[in-house]
């Protein structure tokens, strides 16, 4: 039974893809890789998910290919199973329990003996611990020569475990810090058919064992190249680290090496696939890039890149409907929402990356889209110690060609210091669009597009600045436009001002002391004239512009306030992830929730929903327009994970497709569910009466193999085109309507158009009635509908439900 | 694989002038005839029938040159000569229909003129000293003149008999103008400061205006309607059918404005001051619209009809002709640069259009990098920079070098680079410094770099005496600037001083209701309108 006003949160994607090295399959046809919990099958042509094979409670921490039966593929979880997959189909074959094992701190590496069964879960007892001490990184333990022995590296020492002599060897390297060089292991690999293994290092040395199964006259060789860490080595001697160069090397000519450069970001893994066509490469900024072995790149895997802070909000661009936030450094990704999948990232910086650690580079800390999406404004920034601040304020035009924003404003530092906000005039009608921002330096900014002058008409409009506002030397911290872009309202630590863009004449100042206002949002539509702010003291005001003058305030610690840019609705975050949606001229939250996910929700967006859902809930009616989308951190085995997630009502209409079938079954589950409790059995039923008459249409259209039986069908059919005067009469009538032929259906077709109008004014009048007419959205019809439901027999049904 | 990403060369917006309509308007010049005349060129006009000759008033002649079309050795050698002056002749000017010509002397005589002969047809004697001004009348019988007699007087050509006599003015009258439309009407100024427009029908002025300097020279407009006067460093501009209202003053010469003069559409006025500039002005906004700098204090101005050539006379006896460009050759010039066979080679076979049936092998398109570039991305740090710091970079477009110097640092590998330099790769560097350091596009960027230098040659100074003088010329440079700054800051300072008396102080209502009761409620649900008790 499905709870009303029930609004969960729901995963929407987002997660790592480059957590651990991915798989490609024997055909090299797909591409497995964890991400979060579950496995994700891509195809190694086209880029595309194709399925993602769900089912792990926790994260994902590896997959391989069952040697056997090159179609499943095995995949642990840290919630303590291993899963059995085919990845063809998407289908879950086996699911095998680990006994959980006591918590230690040195890593152990234990065989486990998969009993051969035939049941879907599996407890696998049998284990047996072959080398402790090992670490924690999988990169650095690997199987030699088809598995005759194993090899692992931990800090300075390698470890070599022959299965058949049941015999470890251990070799140790001095650590050297002479010349800066450090002999630190960081990953291993094995040569498939020769006794060599190679261990990357620490100091970018690569080197090359042989003779490793005596303990005294093992040999190695060594080979540089990398100027820091290797961090992953693969089979066929390619090598990658943060200078993201994939480098291969000729396996006995070691000096001959080719080179990949500008991979993008650090190489964190590299797998080959098993006939050796294909390399893929993982990479730090959530990317998987597929490599034919010619060295050339054929495909971009690219997830939600998540730098170490969100500085550019999440916003929503108008046009695409896209997500857009920083990500990789110095670009701006575009996000979509619905696919979860990265449409494309937007070079902001436009310099070449330098893959060194401990280097200032660009970071894109601001960035702001106007209404309708032709303008975006861009901040960079590098902070180098001992120099000046590096600013750059740019203003990218959308082209209509190319479909995508080109520069065509750089300024050269703004401000003299960092700028803390930045906003567009919101107004669509308006000429001139205008851009306010804000600095540490005391002074905010508005930039106008000027007019194009008439003697260099080569060049285009450009931006420039209009007017510098202070405010007693205060510095301004937050900065908005009223939605019709008549007023601009600025904070100042504690006071408010707001200033009119037309003038820039300072019109009020509003204050709520002591402390500094950390948001401010103006409302929207019919809640236009309400100002909203939050101090740092724990305060939520609404002052109405009209008066001047608080109109209420609340104490409340929010971190987040949001306006719904096509409702009049605010969402406001508190500390402890506690979510209150309200508007700012009712008294009451329209919804609120404690703790809607664990940790602080650092950043969130109202996202507007491609078609708008018509929810009579009044809980839920908020999430007709849009949905919200928030960022979470939150720690998991020690890694940072992001997800993006999305407030989604549950609401059984959002789930299942939309089909004439349903809409005569799924209601009638619901009242056969409800049919005890007549009250939520009633209130349960909202499907739509205007949807109901397009569902007709669609009936008569529908094949009539994939129909309910026909007896099963009239009588409902026939109800629905009924207009009822009183229930007496129509029950009276009830008959002979029955007996109606289908051909007066075009006549009644009005008839439903004025019937479908009723309910709203009946519900609009029945709020404030009693327990009787509890349920004001259900009309007469539905009312009658309902007893007519209860007399049919639906014992065919039941059956079908429980199966 | 991405491309490498060249180093971005930050466009600074340009320091000066911008281009206008009126700048390519009045550039459009060659290169100017320069003659050396006797003497100072006094006085310039225009022959107004074709072919405009002018004749040129210069110490004791009045030369008079053809105007050509064609260049040729024509323009260089003066057509004709009138030498027949005891002394410095002035004013010499043509009669509307380019027959006569009319020039005063040191010596108080006027003499007339006919273009064709060498002798004077007529001399006008009656003044008692210098005349500075001769003008025709309209109806081109009659002769005005202006004296340092404080006289102006009227003469008749045909019975070269003086009409009247003007005792008006209390100083030298040393310019003067006939109305172009009434033949009675003319207007003189004086170094009593005053213009005084007289109609010959009545014995006296009729309308006086102070300018409050000396008066250099007049000018009427076609309409003659307004009246522009130049004295001291102002021109200002008279509304004759208001009464002689100002209606403008131009200060922009730092010198006596000494001729001024209109284009032939009557849309941009031009005056030329004994500062060396002659100034174009916008005659509906009176603004300055274009700025001509010549090499010598300027005496006399004047534009040949259709503003075919600019003629300048000037104290050093230098008189400089400027023919426009003919619209060939402008168009020559621009033909030129398109037919540069490395741009032919360039295109070559770019543009042939593939045929249905042909087979297309794609070839990627090959980036083309800088040198510097280049250097980069291999990672030749040091080359890097030596390629930016060659000469012709260097000194035409310092902002690469300062954007290779940026990227460096950005990479962080300047102090490599900077590093490792021998006394004249050093100096180089130093000599780029001074040029470019206090340069504010530049000095973010260079004062690290300085600093960097100074860290790692520190222990090399006084080694090399051509190292050691390019740093004191740095600290010297260094210092000149702090000073300058320093005075900067001050001028700030008073300027704010001033605005903030200056400034009327406006209230801002600020609401006490906020003020008074915002911690008192606790719900959002209760506080509601009873928030409205101040």
């Amino acid at each position: 039974m499905v709870e009303h006003g029930d609004i969960r949160v729901v995963h929407r994607g987002g997660s790592k893809i480059n957590f651990r090295k991915p798989v490609i399959t024997n055909d090299s046809r797909f591409l497995l890789c964890a991400s979060g919990e579950s496995v994700k099958v891509f195809s190694t042509s086209t880029e595309e998910c194709i399925h993602d094979l769900r089912g792990h409670t926790d994260l994902v921490t590896g997959v391989l290919i069952k040697p056997s039966n090159h179609l499943q593929a095995f995949s642990c979880s840290a919630d303590g199973t291993v899963r059995l997959w085919d990845f063809t189909d998407g289908i879950l074959i086996k699911v095998r329990l680990l006994p959980s094992i006591v918590v230690c701190p040195l890593f152990q590496l234990v065989a486990v003996h998969l009993p051969q069964s035939g049941d879907q879960l599996v407890e696998a007892r049998e284990l047996s611990a072959v080398l402790t001490g090992i670490s924690s990184n999988p990169a650095a333990t690997v199987f030699g020569r088809g598995g005759e022995y194993i090899a692992s590296a931990n800090g300075l020492q390698l470890e070599v475990y022959f299965f058949k002599k049941q015999k470890a060897y251990r070799f140790s390297l001095k650590e050297d810090n002479k010349k800066g060089g450090k002999n630190t292991f960081t990953c291993v690999a094995c040569h498939p058919n020769d006794d060599c293994i190679a261990t990357g290092h620490e100091d970018g040395k690569i080197r090359l064992w042989r003779n490793f199964n005596h303990k005294k006259e093992y040999t190695y060789s060594t080979l540089h190249w990398h100027h820091s860490a290797v961090s992953s080595l693969s089979t066929n001697l390619l090598s990658g680290g943060i200078e993201s160069v994939l480098v291969q090397w000729r396996y006995n000519q070691e000096n001959q090496r080719d080179f990949l450069p500008r991979l993008g970001a650090a190489i964190t893994h590299i797998a080959v696939s098993p006939d050796g066509a294909l390399y893929c490469t993982s990479h730090s900024d959530n990317k998987i890039t597929i490599i034919q072995s010619c060295v050339k790149v054929s495909a971009v895997i690219q997830g939600l890149v998540k730098g170490e802070s969100v500085g550019t909000d999440l916003m929503i661009d108008p046009r695409s409907k896209s997500l857009v936030l920083n990500g990789k450094p110095g670009h701006l990704q575009f996000y979509s929402l619905q696919r979860d999948k990265l449409l494309y990232n937007l070079d902001i910086v436009q310099q070449e990356y330098i893959h060194e650690s401990g280097l200032q580079q660009f970071e894109v800390v601001k960035a702001a889209f106007d209404a309708s999406g032709n303008w975006l404004a861009t901040v960079e920034e590098r902070k180098q110690k001992g120099a000046e601040l590096e600013l750059n304020l740019k203003l990218w035009a959308f082209d209509e060609q190319t479909q995508s924003f080109v520069l065509n404003t750089t300024i050269s530092a703004p401000h003299e210091a960092q700028i803390t906000g930045m906003c567009f005039s919101h107004a669509t009608d308006s000429q001139t669009t205008m851009l306010v921002s804000t600095s540490k330096d005391g002074h905010f900014k508005a930039w106008q597009l000027a007019a194009q002058s008439q003697t260099d008409a080569d060049e285009g409009p450009s931006w420039s600045c209009d007017f510098v506002g202070a405010y007693h030397g205060l510095v301004p911290e937050c900065c908005s436009f009223s939605a019709d872009g008549s007023l601009l309202a600025v904070s100042f630590q504690e006071v408010v001002t707001v200033w009119s863009p037309a003038s820039w004449e300072l019109l009020t100042t509003l204050s709520q002391p002591p402390k500094a206002i950390r948001n401010l949002c103006f409302g929207r539509l019919s809640c236009s004239k309400y100002l909203l702010g939050t101090t740092d003291s724990n305060l939520l005001c609404c002052w109405n512009l009209l008066t001047c003058s608080l109109e209420w305030s609340t104490s409340m610690d929010v971190s987040l306030l949001l306006a719904d840019p096509l409702s009049e609705n605010m969402a406001a975050f508190c500390c402890q992830a506690g979510l209150f949606v309200f508007k700012p001229s009712e008294p009451r939250p329209l919804f609120s929730q404690k703790a809607v996910c664990s940790g602080m929700v650092t950043r969130a967006v109202f996202a507007p929903r491609e078609e708008m859902l018509e929810s009579c809930e009044e809980s839920s009616q908020w999430l007709n327009r849009s949905q919200l989308y928030f960022l979470t951190q939150y720690m998991v085995n020690n890694t940072n994970r992001s997800a993006v997630k999305e407030k989604k009502s549950l609401v059984i209409d959002d789930s299942v497709a939309m089909t004439p079938f349903y809409l005569l079954l799924g209601k009638h589950r619901q009242q056969q569910q409800g049919g005890d409790d007549p009250q939520s059995g009633v209130s349960a039923e909202r499907t739509p009466l205007p949807q109901g008459s397009v569902a007709i249409k669609e009936l008569l259209q529908t094949p009539a193999h994939v129909l309910p039986s026909t007896s099963f069908l009239c009588s409902m059919f026939v109800q629905s085109l009924l207009i009822s005067v009183t229930d007496s009469r129509e029950e009276s009538k009830h008959a002979e309507e029955e007996m109606e032929s289908e051909k007066e259906e075009e006549d009644s077709e009005e008839e439903i158009e004025s019937s479908r109008t009723r309910p709203e004014q009946q519900a609009a009048v029945g709020g404030g009635e009693a327990a009787e007419s509890a349920a004001p959205a259900m009309t007469k019809a539905q009312v009658r509908e309902l007893r007519r439901v209860k007399k049919l027999d639906h014992s065919w049904l039941a059956g079908l439900l429980d199966s | 694989m991405a491309s490498f990403k060249p180093t971005k060369i930050q466009v600074y917006p340009k320091l000066g002038e911008k281009v206008t309509q009126d700048t390519l308007y009045w550039k459009n010049y060659k290169a100017p005839v320069q003659i050396k005349e006797f003497g100072a060129v006094t006085h310039i006009d225009f022959s107004p029938v074709a072919p405009h000759n002018f004749a040129v008033t210069a110490f004791t002649r009045v030369c008079w040159h053809l105007f050509v079309h064609i260049y040729g050795p024509f323009s260089q050698e003066p057509v004709k000569t009138f030498t027949r002056f005891k002394d410095t002749a002035y004013s010499g000017r043509f009669r509307s229909d380019g027959q006569l010509l009319v020039a005063g002397c040191e010596d108080s005589v006027v003499r007339l003129f006919d273009v064709g002969g060498k002798v004077a047809l007529r001399m006008f004697r009656g003044h008692t000293k210098a005349v500075h001004v001769t003008d025709f009348t309209s109806d081109r019988y009659q002769i005005l003149t202006g004296s340092d007699d404080y006289t102006c007087r009227l003469w008749d050509i045909p019975n070269s008999t003086e009409l009247n006599t003007y005792q008006e003015h209390t100083d030298y009258i040393r310019c003067g103008v006939t109305s172009k439309l009434n033949r009675d009407l003319f207007i003189t100024g004086s170094y009593d400061h005053t213009l005084k427009l007289f109609d010959a029908r009545v014995d006296r002025s009729v309308m006086t205006m102070d300018h409050g300097q000396p008066v250099e020279s007049l000018l009427l407009y076609p309409s003659e309607g307004l009246l522009v006067s130049a004295g001291g460093r102002y021109v200002k501009v008279w509304d004759l059918l208001k009464g002689g209202q100002p209606l403008v003053s131009l200060k922009n010469h730092h010198k006596t404005v000494t001729s001024l003069c209109l284009s032939t559409n009557g849309q941009r006025l031009l005056s030329a001051s004994l500062d060396r500039h002659v100034k174009v002005y916008n005659t509906t906004n009176y603004k300055v619209v274009h700025n001509f700098d010549y090499a010598a204090s300027i005496l006399s101005l004047a534009l040949a009809p259709d503003d075919e050539s600019i003629v300048v006379g000037m104290t050093n006896s230098i008189l400089s002709i400027k023919h426009r460009k003919s619209p060939e050759e402008s168009k020559e010039i621009s033909g030129q640069q398109r037919r540069r066979p490395s741009y032919r080679v360039f295109v070559k076979g770019k543009n042939y259009v593939p045929k249905q049936d042909d087979y297309l092998v794609s070839k990627p398109v090959k980036q083309h990098l800088a040198k510097y570039d280049k250097q980069l991305k291999k990672f030749n740090v040091s080359k890097a920079l030596d390629t930016a710091l060659e000469t012709w970079t260097r000194h035409r477009k310092p902002e690469i070098t300062v954007a290779v110097i940026k990227e460096l640092d950005r990479r962080g590998t300047l102090n490599n680079a900077l590093a490792g330099r021998d006394e004249q790769g050093l100096s180089q560097l130093l000599n780029f410094l001074i040029g470019n350091l206090v340069d504010p596009r530049f000095a973010p960027v260079l004062v690290t770099a300085a600093e960097m230098i100074l860290d790692i040659y520190h222990s090399v100074i006084g080694q090399s005496p051509v190292v050691d003088r390019q740093l004191l010329r740095l600290q010297e440079l260094l210092e000149r600037e702090i000073d300058y700054q320093q005075d900067l800051l001050e001028v700030l300072g008073m300027l704010d001083t001033m605005f903030a008396s200056a400034l009327p102080r406006k209230e801002v209502p600020c609401s006490g209701a906020s003020r008074s009761n915002g911690l008192a409620q606790g719900e959002a649900s209760t506080s509601r309108a009873q928030l409205q008790a101040t």
